[in-house]
């Protein structure tokens, strides 16, 4: 039962957590709007947490540098499974216009996998909404497949 | 009593961006900060080996999301002033207005993360309500939210009609009377002085040899402002800069509230006295030479170094950005402070870690 509770819970109220991995802050503003009034996802029970051991969703903006790799792949791997990733912006999928800087190693999916991909420079609140909601589809199929 | 080292970043909640800051400890007081960079660096300067002069406008205007604007006119200034391009009156207005515009929504981003930083969650979620009031103006008038993209080199790329000019007009009248319901908030109320009032002083003097921009070095009493030096259409504005003399972080977030009704002021003052003509100058020819140009970002003073050697790519970009020259007053701030107010101080400087790294 308390698993059914979990299961249940995973997918009505989803955790996520934001990491900016070198973006210019233009969608990392986007995804605090969505938790603002105007947008407010935390009445359909998203709650933003700082901490990637208590999350669900893992949101990435922005481009993968060689330093901050590493601290992408730490947080993703310190998330409890089933985990979600999202990638947001058009630096986040391929490197957007910075794909050819030298310090720039590309999308997000170099480094860890992707579930949903947001384009957009910077993506808009309704799409990264959007792209959660499209997300959890994905999540309830993870905690099948965990629970077979 | 043992010393500690407590990593404060690169992922914290406080921050929306990647800074790591190594705190040195005794108990409970703040000894020493090591700031350590590079978490965004994409080296974007070296990108106009690829892009030619107009392409950059774009590149640079992605260096930080929060004042694209500005960082994009900083650039156009540059090349204009390198080519010779006379921009017409109207473009400067209508560089003004958006500026300002962009200059409101960054102050009112920065004081409702400053509120949450000391935990006032509420003020936050007010002062994003009233932020999306200027998105949706941005995204009227220019058609997109964060990114506007309206200068060109020569002027700019969209045009404001009488009905918009008005119809911004409306909205600023309910942006500043909304602004203004916060202010007993945020100036007057107790618990908002509690942890703001004597927290991470910064004297005028340490301000001014440190080198501190922006926001940081008026918060210090000091009043110095790049748009003093009347650059775009500032000559025909009246515009005095905003100080407070404390240099501690109630100081820092008094000069951003008041001047986040000052900028309501600009974008009214531009709009009034906007000429009507031509938006942007056509012209031929590659810059050439070298200069420095500067505006102000809503976190301080802009400093661009352009060099063209006659084609079509520029040979160096160099962007100097206000939080660059914010952190070592920054790390003058932390130490004696008590380790919970470390995100309060590294909040006042209003940090843009994308502009510092490029």
């Amino acid at each position: 039962m308390l698993k059914n509770m979990i299961q249940t819970s995973r997918l009505k109220s989803p955790w996520i957590i934001h990491f900016d991995c070198g973006s210019c802050n233009g969608c990392d503003i986007e995804v605090l709007a969505c938790l603002t009034p105007l947008y407010d996802v935390e009445r359909f029970g998203v709650v933003n947490v700082g901490n990637p051991k208590h999350a669900d969703v893992l949101l990435v903006t922005g481009t993968v540098n060689h330093r901050n790799k590493h601290v992408l792949k730490n947080i993703y791997d310190q998330m409890p499974n089933p985990k979600l990733v999202i990638a947001i912006g058009a630096c986040g999928l391929s490197g957007g216009v910075f794909r050819e800087a030298p310090n720039v190693v590309g999308g997000v999916d170099k480094v860890i996998p992707v579930d949903v991909y947001v384009p957009g420079c910077p993506a808009k609140p309704e799409a990264i909404i959007d792209a959660v909601v499209a997300g959890l589809g994905k999540l309830a199929e993870l905690q099948k497949q965990a629970a077979i | 009593m043992a010393r500690t080292i407590i990593p404060f970043g690169p992922q914290h909640p406080v921050l929306p961006e990647p800074i790591h800051l190594k705190l040195v400890v005794e108990d409970e007081i703040v000894k020493e900060a090591l700031p350590q960079l590079g978490y965004v660096h994409r080296g974007l300067e070296k990108l106009t080996e690829i892009r030619d002069f107009n392409q950059m406008i774009q590149i640079v205007e992605r260096v930080c999301g929060i004042c694209s604007k500005i960082h994009a006119m900083c650039f156009c200034q540059g090349v204009e002033e390198m080519m010779g391009i006379e921009v017409p009156e109207r473009a400067k207005f209508l560089r003004v207005i958006w500026s300002e515009l962009h200059r409101i929504h960054s102050h009112l981003l920065w004081l409702g993360l400053y509120a949450d930083a000391f935990g006032f969650e509420s003020v936050f979620m007010q002062f994003w309500r009233i932020r999306e009031k200027i998105m949706d103006i941005n995204e009227a008038t220019a058609g997109n939210r964060v990114i506007v993209s309206v200068n060109v080199v020569g002027g700019t790329r969209a045009d404001l009609s009488p009905e918009q000019c008005n119809w911004i007009l409306q909205e600023l009248d309910w942006v500043e009377k909304e602004t203004k319901r916060l202010q007993a908030v945020m100036l007057d109320d107790y618990t908002v002085k509690k942890r703001t009032v004597g927290v991470g002083v910064l004297t005028r003097e340490q301000a001014y040899a440190l080198g501190a921009a922006g926001p940081t070095l008026r918060g210090s009493g000091v009043a110095q402002d790049m748009r003093q030096f009347k650059y775009a259409a500032f000559d025909k504005i009246d515009f005095a800069p905003v100080t407070a003399p404390d240099g501690d972080c109630y100081s820092r977030g008094k000069v951003r509230f008041l001047e986040t009704l000052q900028s309501v002021d600009l974008v009214r003052q531009a709009i009034s006295r906007m000429p009507q003509g031509e938006i942007a100058t056509k012209f031929k020819g590659n810059p050439e030479g070298e200069l420095v140009t500067r505006v102000e970002q809503p976190r301080g003073e802009l400093l661009y170094y352009l060099k063209g050697n006659g084609t079509k790519f520029l040979e160096r970009v160099r962007i100097r950005t206000p939080t660059f020259a914010n952190i070592p007053p920054l790390l003058a701030m932390l130490p004696g402070c008590e380790l919970a107010d470390v995100p309060v101080i590294a909040l006042s400087i209003d940090p843009c870690i994308s502009c510092t790294e490029r």
